[in-house]
Parts: structure tokens; sequence; C-alpha cells
């Protein structure tokens, strides 16, 4: 038996591609499809004939050739004898750098905002609430351009550090010192912060690739791993402990030992000390110098994302309902575990995807360090680069690629993430 | 029974006052900032900080000079009123250079276009934002852009009404069609239909239009575009289009047809994935060589079009945000109630997405209204740095940095605060639950 809404079965009529609803969707698609491959090959078309035209080709055999223009803050050596390829990987770098500690500045900075916020204090409420309110409405740009404006033009020069025996006997003071017990000088060249230093160094290893490693560096680290490896031994044992008698074994005063009494003895062995910068007759010497570039662009990204991460923790701190704490309190457990145990697993859904996503954002808005002159991946590849080899299609294809790259891998751990803790629904 | 002992009282006792402690000020002052030796602490270093800031602001606001020729004459009134060694805020510098902040170097005689399309601009968002205005006042919305490009650009009305015609001409094929081939199918032909008369009738009935009717303004130039006319012209654009834009690819990406559904991911992974400076950058400088060689066209238009994009592709992922958190039933009831899926999209989904996104969307609005101080980096004149760059550079006025920081920080602090507040309006308005 058929049912009167039953489809014709006829055979096939072509006005059924738009007029019958099974296949029009196909049609649709279909129809995109080739649009879509016809307005490629048009736009790539056009690329081949323009190209042909200025007599230039598409290949990247420059980034194999000298790059000649100087990058002044490289993470590892380079000359301007260099290639273009390893002006990248500094500009990669330099971009990674600022990125990195701006997500840890801001989360800090942002954490605490957000938790204050929600203070039942009504003067610091207000007064947070006016710090988000602030960074968060006026452009980053703004930021980055008054901080680096600041710190290049309100600064003293160098020479108001010096303090002559002349200036002494005179009895006159210096016009301007240095902060926290000498150890940073800003001034309007750059700030100047004492550096660690080792009095019996290791020395250092070269890898391949001109890229030297710091011997003390990497044993501070093995030693802090093992530490930290002793420490989780040692976690798991008092466990064990408490499981099996029921008492918790004292670990009050083996963990900060375990933990900093190795590096602590290391670093004296190494004879650690701190290379303070000392005023000599134009600038400072000693310590090393942070340029004001990579200052204002860290500060302007860490004041403008935090302000974002507030209003991520407030909310997923709200979002947790009361009756959650009242239950965890109503089963007996203390304030400190209700946190880690109840408050914590829930809100940090709440506010891990957006805030991995306002990481994203500080990354990709890490490419305005071209308003201070910071040199970042724009400004080698997509700047320097780009205008002394004129391969505008090359350089911005792959500036594209890697900061594709980045979002990706990010946004991939992020789904991984979201994955894990979905909340299961039918 | 009656019988009541002397010393036990017959009538109640007036209610005493509070304790002083528990009322007014001092009440508030305990329970809002010294409820305890954390509270204290931290109001104290509120406080020590509100001054510190006051302390630090106040002089030199209290020292402004509103006139003044030069940043050397300002310093020297300062000087003169207040002592040698006072600070003071020289705002003659925004009293001499503020039409350049706000409209560039559009020429000043025009003015009164910007002005008009300005006030306008509030005429034709109101029946959008309110929904107590009449629905009537739509058509004005609906207008509004046409009538904006003509006054600020200039040139003969009948480009722009021409244009207009092509939209209805749209219009009147998709209404037509729509029942008998579907929505897509019907949005196509008329998209096809119009871009005919866009491309083949505009130019011709323009010319002869213009010849029976010369009306027209004197044309601006783009690039005498600048300030927060640029930035407005850039985020009210980038706004219009990229709202149904995103829907579409939100409504794309969970789409059951698997080419429009790649097509869309990999536009918005593409899109999102990149910083907008590049892409900027690609409008500037690699158009030329995906267009045929010799096509020029408008800066502005083009970072117009990149900006759309870029806010189109964050609002696709909020508005999927929106239709994720839709429970399944909403959707399996508009099945059931036997809606097709635009029918079930207009009625059920979409009211309720775009509630649930509101909050989204205007932040990302937020954003992107802020982005638009990035053309600066493609040699536009935004009123950041632009502008600014521009200002700075008059020997007047060197030395000036706070001054227009502040100026332009405050009109965006003002546009970009009232839209927050307009989305909570809405979000408490469209609320349905919980009255």
């Amino acid at each position: 038996m058929t049912l009167a809404s039953d489809p014709p079965k006829d055979g096939f009529r072509l006005s059924m591609l738009i007029y019958d609803t099974r296949f029009r969707s196909v049609t649709i698609q279909v129809i995109v499809l080739v649009l879509f491959l016809a307005g490629l090959f048009w736009l790539l078309n056009n690329a081949y004939v323009n190209l042909e035209a200025k007599g230039k080709d598409f290949n990247f055999s420059f980034l194999w050739t000298r790059a000649g223009y100087d990058i002044a803050q490289t993470l590892i050596p380079y000359t301007n004898d260099d290639t273009h390829m390893r002006a990248l990987i500094e500009g990669l770098l330099n971009t990674l750098l600022v990125s990195v500690l701006g997500c840890i500045c801001a989360t800090i900075l942002g954490v605490f905002v957000g938790v204050l916020r929600l203070s039942h204090n009504w003067l610091v409420a207000r007064i947070m609430t006016v710090f988000v309110e602030t960074f968060r409405n006026i452009p980053l740009l703004l930021w980055i351009l008054l901080m680096g404006t600041i710190l290049s033009e309100t600064r003293p020069s160098p020479r108001d550090f010096r303090f002559t025996e002349a200036m002494q006997a005179a009895g006159e003071t210096p016009k301007a010192s240095m902060w926290l017990f000498d150890t940073i000088a800003v001034t309007n060249r750059g700030t100047n912060v004492a550096a660690p230093a080792f009095s019996n160094s290791l020395g250092e290893v070269v890898l391949p690739g001109n890229i030297p490693v710091s011997l003390n560096a990497l044993a501070l680290f093995a030693v802090l791993a093992a530490s930290f490896w002793g420490w989780r031994r040692l976690m798991a044992r008092a466990k064990a402990v408490q499981e099996a008698t029921g008492t918790r074994p004292a670990t009050w005063w083996q963990t900060p030992l375990i933990l900093l009494g190795p590096v602590v003895a290391v670093s004296l062995g190494l004879g650690f000390h701190l290379d303070y910068p000392v005023i000599t007759r134009f600038d400072f010497t000693g310590g090393f110098q942070m340029l004001h570039s990579f200052t204002a662009l860290l500060i302007a990204l860490t004041i403008y994302t935090s302000a974002f991460i507030a209003e991520i923790v407030r909310a997923g701190i709200l979002a947790i309902s009361k009756g959650q704490t009242e239950a965890a309190y109503a089963l007996g457990l203390r304030p400190g575990r209700t946190m880690n145990l109840v408050i914590l697993p829930q809100a940090l859904r709440v506010i891990v995807p957006p805030l991995i996503s306002q990481y994203l954002n500080l990354t990709k808005n890490s490419s305005l360090a071209i308003a201070v002159s910071y040199m970042d991946l724009r400004g080698t590849l997509g700047g320097i680069t780009l205008n002394q080899t004129g391969r505008e299609l090359e350089c911005m294809l792959l500036m594209m690629l890697i900061y594709l790259t980045i979002s990706l891998v990010i946004s991939s751990v992020m789904n991984l993430y979201n994955k894990s803790i979905k909340l299961k629904e039918r | 029974m009656t019988e009541t002992s002397s010393f036990v009282r017959t009538d109640m006792l007036p209610p005493a006052p509070p304790p002083v402690s528990q009322t007014g000020v001092i009440k508030w002052l305990r329970e809002n900032l010294f409820s305890g030796p954390l509270n204290t602490t931290l109001t104290l270093c509120g406080l020590g900080f509100a001054i510190w800031l006051v302390q630090a602001a106040a002089p030199w606001l209290l020292h402004s000079v509103w006139n003044a020729n030069s940043q050397n004459e300002c310093r020297s009134i300062i000087a003169e009123t207040w002592g040698p060694e006072a600070t003071g805020a020289c705002w003659a510098i925004i009293r001499a250079r503020w039409h350049q902040f706000l409209f560039g170097f559009y020429p000043m005689d025009q003015y009164w276009r910007i002005y008009v399309t300005f006030a306008a601009l509030f005429v034709a968002i109101a029946p959008v934002l309110f929904a107590t205005l009449p629905r009537r006042m739509l058509w004005l919305s609906l207008l509004y852009p046409l009538v904006a490009f003509w006054l600020l650009w200039g040139g003969p009305i009948w480009g722009p009404v021409f244009t207009a015609l092509g939209f209805g001409l749209w219009a009147a094929v998709f209404l037509a069609l729509s029942v008998r081939l579907g929505v897509v199918v019907a949005a196509g032909i008329g998209l096809v239909a119009a871009a005919v008369f866009w491309i083949y009738g505009v130019g011709a009935l323009e010319a002869s239009m213009q010849s029976v009717l010369p009306l027209a303004l004197p044309e601006v130039d783009s690039d005498q575009f600048g300030g927060f006319l640029l930035a407005l012209v850039i985020g009210v654009t980038a706004i219009v289009v990229s709202l149904p834009m995103g829907v579409l690819l939100a409504l794309g990406r969970q789409s059951d047809m698997l080419i429009i559904k790649s097509l869309s991911v990999g536009f918005i992974e593409f899109i999102r994935g990149v910083p907008l400076i590049t892409l900027l950058f690609t409008a500037s400088l690699l158009l030329q060589y995906f267009l045929p060689s010799g096509t020029s066209f408008d800066l502005i238009l083009r970072v117009v079009i990149l900006v759309t994009f870029f806010a189109a592709a964050y609002i696709a992922e909020v508005i999927r945000g929106g239709l994720a958190a839709l429970p399944r039933g909403q959707y399996e009831a508009a099945d059931a109630l036997g809606l097709d899926y635009w029918q079930a999209q207009r009625l059920i989904i979409m009211p309720q997405a775009l509630k649930i996104s509101i909050p989204g969307i205007v932040s990302t609005f937020i954003g992107m209204f802020k982005d638009t101080t990035l053309v600066a980096f493609v040699g536009l004149m935004d009123p950041l740095k632009g502008i600014s760059t521009v200002v700075r550079a008059d020997l007047n006025w060197k030395g000036v940095y706070w001054e227009p920081y502040i100026f332009v920080a405050v009109i965006f602090f003002i546009f970009n605060f009232s839209m927050s507040r307009y989305s909570m309006f809405l979000e408490r308005k469209l609320k349905r639950d919980h009255r």
C-alpha cells in the first residue's frame, strides 16, 4: 500500500533538482562548490598573471639569503649576516616571549582583580570595577602607545642617575634614583635590571644551529625537576601512610626543604650572585637591559588582557550556585577542601575555555608590536624582510601560516579540554 | 484572671531606636569597609591608592589651560598663574585641533554633511534599539546606509538611488520565488538579478537621470576621511553587515551539508587564526596580486570588507555557542510542528540563540570598534595613531602626549561603555525567567 504523500516514483526529472527538497540541498552544494572553485581559480589565475607581469616568481629561496638588518632584542645569537630564516625565527621567538610572559602576568593580575571585584569591601570592589571598565573599553593600541610614550619620554636620562664625588662634596643628590635596592633603573633608553650571575659558572654548550644553552640554567632546572619528583614521592608516601593508619605524617617542614634546599645548595655552589647595573659615564653597564618597546608592549598587553580575564574569573565564580558551597559544608568539608573539591572543578569548566581564547587573543594582539617597533614576527618577516626582498606574497602567506599554526595548536588543546569536561547529555 | 501584678506592664513599650553602630552611615561603613582585619587592610590600601591617584592627577587637571596657541604658551600661562613648578594640562591642543580628531581632513565647509549623517544615525538606529518606537521607522533604518554614503562621499544622488532599487529588485525576486523554490535558491536568483541590474543597468540609468535632473554633492575623497568619522564609518558598517553574515556562517557551520559546513569552518578558523593586522596588510599589499591588474578600489572599502569578515567570523562563533546552548527539545519541537528549516530558525531557534548570545555579540562589536584604530597601520588616519601623530608632529605642539590620548580614550570609552550598558539593558528586557 502506498500513502498519498509518497513521492512520485516515475523516474527522475531535471526540475526535481530545485523543486524537490531531497535533491535541492545537493544542487545548492554543487553550485556553491562550483562558484567557490571558480572564484579560487580566478584569484590564483590573477595572481599568476600579475606575478608574470611584474617579472616575479613564487619561491621561498629568499629565506636563505643574507638578511642584512639588525634586531634589537634577540633570544638566540643573531647578526645582520644571518639569513632571513634566522631573522624570522628571532621574530617568532620574540612574539612567543612577549605572549607567554603576557599570558602569565595577565592571568595573575586578572585573577587578583576578578576576585577582588567580588569582594564585600565596597571601596575595593568599586576600584576594581573602574579598573576593568577603563582597560576594557579603550583600544589596546592606545595603551601600547601611551606606555611607550611614558617610558621613553617621561623617564630621566641615564645621566641623571650619576652621583659624582663633586656632587657628594656639594651635598647634592642625583636627580633620579634606582628602585628596589638598586636593582632596577628605568631610564629613557631602557630598563636596566640586575641579572643573576654565577662566579663558578659551568659555561655553556652550543647546540647545532648556533643556539647556546647555559649549563648553569640546565643544572638548576634538573635539580628543580628532581626535587619536584622527590616531593611528589613524599606526598604519595604520606597519603599511603594515611590510608593505612589513618594519621597523616607531618610533611609541612619537609616540603620546603625538599623543594628549595637542593636548588639553594646548587646555586650557592655555583656562586650565585646578582650582577647589578652600574651607571658609567653615559649609560648603565652590567645587569641586562630590557628595551622599552618590549616593556611597553608587555605592560599594555598584560593590563588590557587582565581586565578581560578578571571578568571571566568573576563570571566563573558567580556561575557556581551558592547551594554547592552549602552542600559541601553540610557534608562536613572544610572551606579549603570545599574550594578544591567542589567549587574549583566546576568553576574551571566555565573559566578555562574563554581564558584560553583570551590567551589566543593576546598572542594575536602581540602583533601590535609594530606600534612601538618591537621586532616580533610581523616586524621581521612581515616588516623588514618583506620590504627588503619585495616578496609580499610569500612573506604574508608564511606569516599567516605561522599565526594560524599557533592558533590552531592552542584551540585544539582547548577542544580536547572541552571534550574531557563536557557534561554528558543524551 | 484580671488581677495583674503592678510590676507587669500592661501596655507595649515604644520601640527603642537601634544602637548607633547598627544604623545609618556607621552600620554601612562597618559592614562594607571595616568588617574584619583583612577588610580593613583592603580598605586602607584602596583608600591610599585613591588618594595617591587624586593627588597625582588633580593639580594637573585643575591647572588646565584651554586658550593658547602652542605648548610653550600653555607652559608659560601655567607658570604665571600657578608658579614655576606647577604642571597642568594643555587642552588648548584639543581646542585647536578637535576637528581633525573628529573628522580627519574632511573639507571644513562640508562639515554640515557629517552633522546631518550623524543626527540621522540616531534616527535610524532608534527603532532598532528600542522596540517601543513605531515599526514603520525601520524603513528609515533600511534606507540609512545609502543616504549616509551619499552624504559622506557626495557625488550624484542617482548612484545610491539605483543601488537601492537593485536591493528592491532582489527583495521582490526573493518574495516571488521563495515559496516555490526555497529560501536559498530564491535568494541566489534574486542576487543574480540584482547583480545584473547593478553591473549593466545602474551606470546608464545614472548618467541619463543625471542629465535630466542633476542632483549632486561635491565629492569627497576617501583619503580625506579620518578621525572618529573614519572609525564610525568602519565600525558601523562592519557591525551592520557582520551580524547577518555571522548568523549565516554559524548556521553554515551547524549545517548538514558537508560542503557548506567545511567552507564555513574553513573561513571562520582562518579568519580567527590570524591577527587583524595581517588581514589589513593583506588588503593593502596583496589585493593587487589577486585582482586583475589595473583594478583599484578604495582603501576604506577594502578595510571595511576585511574588518567585516573579521567581525563576522567572531560573531559566528558566539552565535554557535548560543545555538549549542539551546536544548535539543527546541529543535525537535520545531520539527514536530512541521516547520521547515528556515521557519524553525526564524521563529524558534534564532530568537532564543540570539538572546543567549547578546553579551558575546556586543563584546565582539566593542572589540571591533576598538580594532578600527588598527587601520592606522595601512595608512588611514584613525583618531588614535594617525591623527595624534599628525597633530604631535606640529612644532607648536611638540611635547604634548597625555592630552590627545586622554581625549581619544574618553571618546572611545563613551562609545564602548554605552554599548555594554545597552547590552545589559537588552538582556534584562529579554529575560523571561525568574521575574
